[in-house]
């Protein structure tokens, strides 16, 4: 029994490593992404131009409002009607990456309103104004107290990433679920998933944590 | 060189200013005094746009103030502001907020403006902290690089805004002797305080402010010691006998 089980741990560990090869790679990928695209709505929503904001609001609100799941097979099958012919890693990216953009720019739009507004009169009594103050006195800041929750968001992003198994992107929790399908050992096979998600997040949470300390530390 | 007449401002249905006049010569410091909520804060906020006004017109030499205006930047860079709470920008180091001005506002060489940099920091008697972070000063050394910061926009005129209000007693002496020397050197200052004896000995002229309006404004020996206005007396009386 405990051979078998031993055997079955050195046969099927490559082939998830293989997985979470691709589970970290979409990780990164989106995480990209949705950062880009998150500090976009966050800089639109606390522009001065209203319609800006407005815009920005309402493509957060129907991000937030849609589950990853539905984005994905949007994106993976509804999109090739339309001529637009993507691999399920670049649209599991895309719709990964889009999900957490509404995320991600909440996090950075309380960053920004977090940033003291003395600082912004420090900044507009030497003759600072609206980009400059920005990027050389509220973003630095702002980045700063985004840190620990950007952090949760990137754990949550590489656990989410599992649903772009449904997409037929080879990561982690679908190569589990198809040795899983071809040889019925569930148990081995679904435990070495978890421990793979796991390996892979206590290193953020340690970080995330080490974070939190480090700038609540600084105020 | 600043000239203020009839102003006019309300947040709300609260009038903050009143119709406020005040002529500022070139090298004058002039302290405004006044119980908290006369509207003595706001009308140094005006003065650089930091706050808008509703009716009236400030000129600084011979731009008006307009937030939204043209001027404003031109404004900004010749009429700086120290504050209450400082407000150095705690990501960068001392000599880094000293410069930030300069190299980013007024475009000067990196290498220039961390020259200038430094003596503005032996003048403020700072010049070893230059590499420090804001958060590891005291308050009094914070507040003198700020001074040190509003003074290397090379500013016609220095808005003080209550800027000893929030130090420990033991430290205002080191900010308000940094305040001295810039007045004997000649610098346009306006200062708006609860010091009474910076005001009496170093304030060309005193404003007595209270409910958005100037109720009494003159030297400082007749202000502070022989006040014509009932409030100025009451006023004077509470600050210099609290119990």
């Amino acid at each position: 029994m405990a051979t078998t089980f031993w055997h079955d741990v050195a046969e099927f560990t490559p082939i998830l490593i293989q997985g979470a090869a691709v589970t970290i790679e979409i990780t990164f990928a989106s995480l990209l992404l949705s950062t880009v695209l998150g500090l976009g709505w966050a800089l639109m929503r606390v522009s001065r131009w209203p319609a800006l904001a407005l815009f920005s609001k309402g493509a957060v609100n129907l991000i937030r409002g849609i589950p990853i799941l539905v984005l994905l097979f949007y994106i993976y099958f509804v999109l090739p009607d339309v001529g637009i012919q993507l691999s399920a890693f670049q649209a599991g990216t895309l719709g990964l990456g889009i999900a957490y953009s509404a995320y991600m720019s909440e996090v950075f739009r309380a960053g920004i309103e977090a940033v003291d507004i003395g600082q912004i009169e420090a900044a507009q009594s030497i003759g600072m104004t609206g980009g400059l103050i920005m990027r050389r006195v509220i973003l630095p800041q702002a980045l700063r107290i985004s840190l620990p929750p950007y952090g949760n968001n990137l754990i949550m992003l590489l656990k989410d990433s599992s649903q772009t198994s449904a997409i037929t992107v080879a990561e982690l929790a679908m190569e589990s679920k198809l040795i899983a399908a071809s040889t019925f050992k569930n148990l081995t096979v679904f435990s070495l998933g978890a421990v793979g998600y796991l390996l892979m997040s206590i290193p953020l949470i340690m970080l995330v944590s080490k974070l939190e300390k480090k700038l609540g530390g600084r105020k | 060189m600043i000239s203020i007449r009839d102003i006019h401002k309300s947040f709300g249905s609260n009038k903050v200013l009143d119709g406020i006049s005040l002529e500022v010569a070139k090298g004058e410091v002039l302290c405004i005094i006044g119980p908290s909520g006369s509207g003595k804060s706001t009308i140094l906020r005006c003065i650089n746009g930091l706050e808008s006004y509703d009716q009236g017109e400030i000129r600084i030499e011979d731009k008006v103030v307009d937030r939204k205006g043209e001027h404003i930047r031109w404004i900004r860079t010749h009429v700086s502001m120290v504050f209450q709470r400082f407000n150095l920008f705690p990501h960068r180091s001392v000599i880094e907020n000293v410069i930030e001005g300069p190299v980013f506002v007024k475009k000067q060489p990196r290498e220039l403006a961390l020259e200038r940099a430094r003596a503005l920091l032996k003048q403020v008697g700072l010049e070893n902290k230059a590499d420090a972070f804001p958060k590891e000063l005291s308050g009094g050394q914070q507040q003198r690089v700020a001074i040190a910061r509003a003074l290397a926009m090379e500013p016609r005129a220095i808005l003080f805004d209550e800027p000893t209000s929030a130090l420990d007693p033991e430290l205002v002496g080191e900010v308000l002797s940094v305040m001295r020397s810039l007045a004997e050197q000649g610098m346009t200052m306006l200062v708006v305080t609860h010091e009474m004896s910076f005001a009496k000995e170093v304030a060309d002229r005193v404003v007595f402010m209270d409910g958005g309006k100037i109720v009494e404004e003159g030297p400082p020996a007749e202000i502070l010691a022989h006040p014509k206005q009932e409030r100025t007396q009451d006023f004077l009386r509470r600050v210099t006998h609290p119990m």
